[in-house]
């Protein structure tokens, strides 16, 4: 019998502290694939956000980094300009990259920073107890939105792949889910694009992932993934938003 | 023949595993409780098993191996 799936190297053995059925892991999971893939564990970097995914550090076999809530693309942006050579990835949720790291994210895109950034969005704070993220869509109830977000009083839920696509700046944006086996399998294959773009010099490569949040969703995991297509992705379409350089092939 | 191996004191009993799978092999056992306190999924019907790793690829926590 030959191994059909097993534990990716690029992970360590410390169990996930994710709260059960949370996709932080299956997203862990991709990215330590990639790693393994394209043999980079030996050099990757990668910089850890405040969120949830705080202690990826533990996680990730390759070193880790944990920059302050929001700067993971400033700090990625130096280590990779002091160290070409290495592969440089930030890890970040939706509080974190598009609320308080909003300057980080849209500078370093800009700059085509030649970094890969993986970005979770579950449309919620999940570390801090379930709050109102700039991702929460219209009519959400959070913690601090109890009748739902009012879109006239808080705004309207940002989409960050769209917005960055807008720039002339960044290589690669792509919006990819985790709620079933299908979108799981064209996630990895986007974050393993956007690594591989890394290492041919290509460029800033953004991968947003509409994940879950079931604890401060208040669903179970089961539910959580099925509002994911029926709520997340009406709002947050899965597909590609810029790539450069196929954009160029195709115009050859 | 396939064989799915999991890492039962590490299962959270999320039971996306189960839902994941497209032969309904697997179940949680609702009479057992892991180390950590949760009831875990375990392989029901081996003979239905077709090796497709779709429960590998659900889990979050990574504690499936599936061998073929
Ligand atoms: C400077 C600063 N401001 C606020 C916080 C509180 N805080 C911790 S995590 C977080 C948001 C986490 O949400 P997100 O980035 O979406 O990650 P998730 O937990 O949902 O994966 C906030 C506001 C902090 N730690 N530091
Ligand atoms: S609070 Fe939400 S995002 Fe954080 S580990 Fe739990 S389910 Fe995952
Ligand atoms: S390998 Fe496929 S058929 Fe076997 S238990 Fe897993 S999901 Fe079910
Ligand atoms: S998906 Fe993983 S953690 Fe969840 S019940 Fe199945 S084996 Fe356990
Ligand atoms: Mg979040």
């Amino acid at each position: 019998m030959a191994i059909v799936f097993e534990k990716p190297k690029a992970l360590t053995d410390a169990p996930f502290h994710y709260c059960p059925g949370c996709p932080h892991g299956i997203i862990h999971r991709l990215v330590a694939e990639t790693m393994d893939e394209l043999g980079i564990e030996g050099k990757a970097i990668g910089v850890a956000p405040v969120g949830c995914a705080v202690m990826a550090y533990d996680y990730f076999a390759c070193d880790m980094i944990e920059a302050a809530h929001g700067r993971a693309p400033a700090v990625a942006t130096g280590i990779k300009r002091c160290r070409p050579d290495n592969i440089v990835f930030t890890y970040q949720g939706d509080g974190d990259l598009a609320s308080i790291g909003m300057a980080e994210t849209v500078h370093a895109a800009a700059r085509n920073e030649n970094i890969t950034v993986i970005f979770v969005n579950n449309a919620i704070y999940g570390m801090t107890g379930g709050q109102m993220a700039p991702t929460s869509l219209p009519g959400q109830v959070t913690q601090t939105s109890p009748y739902g977000r009012d879109v006239n009083h808080c705004g309207w839920p940002i989409r960050v792949s769209e917005m960055l696509a807008t720039l002339e700046g960044p290589e690669y944006i792509t919006r990819v889910a985790v709620n079933n086996v299908k979108n799981v399998r064209n996630a990895k294959k986007a974050i393993k694009k956007a690594f591989q773009n890394q290492i041919e010099g290509k460029g800033f490569s953004l991968v947003e992932v509409v994940s879950a949040c079931p604890t401060n969703w208040g669903m179970t995991p089961k539910q959580a993934l099925e509002w994911i297509e029926s709520d997340m992705l009406p709002y947050y379409p899965i597909g590609v938003y810029k790539d450069r350089s196929a954009k160029e092939d195709a115009a050859e | 023949m396939a064989k799915v191996t999991f890492n039962t004191d590490m299962c959270k009993g999320c039971g996306l595993c189960v839902d994941a799978c497209p032969k309904q092999c697997l179940a949680i056992a609702q009479d057992k409780l892991n180390p950590k306190g949760y009831s875990p999924a375990y392989m029901k019907d081996q003979e239905k098993c077709i090796g497709c790793a779709f429960c590998a690829t659900m889990c979050p926590d990574c504690i499936i191996t599936v061998e073929k």
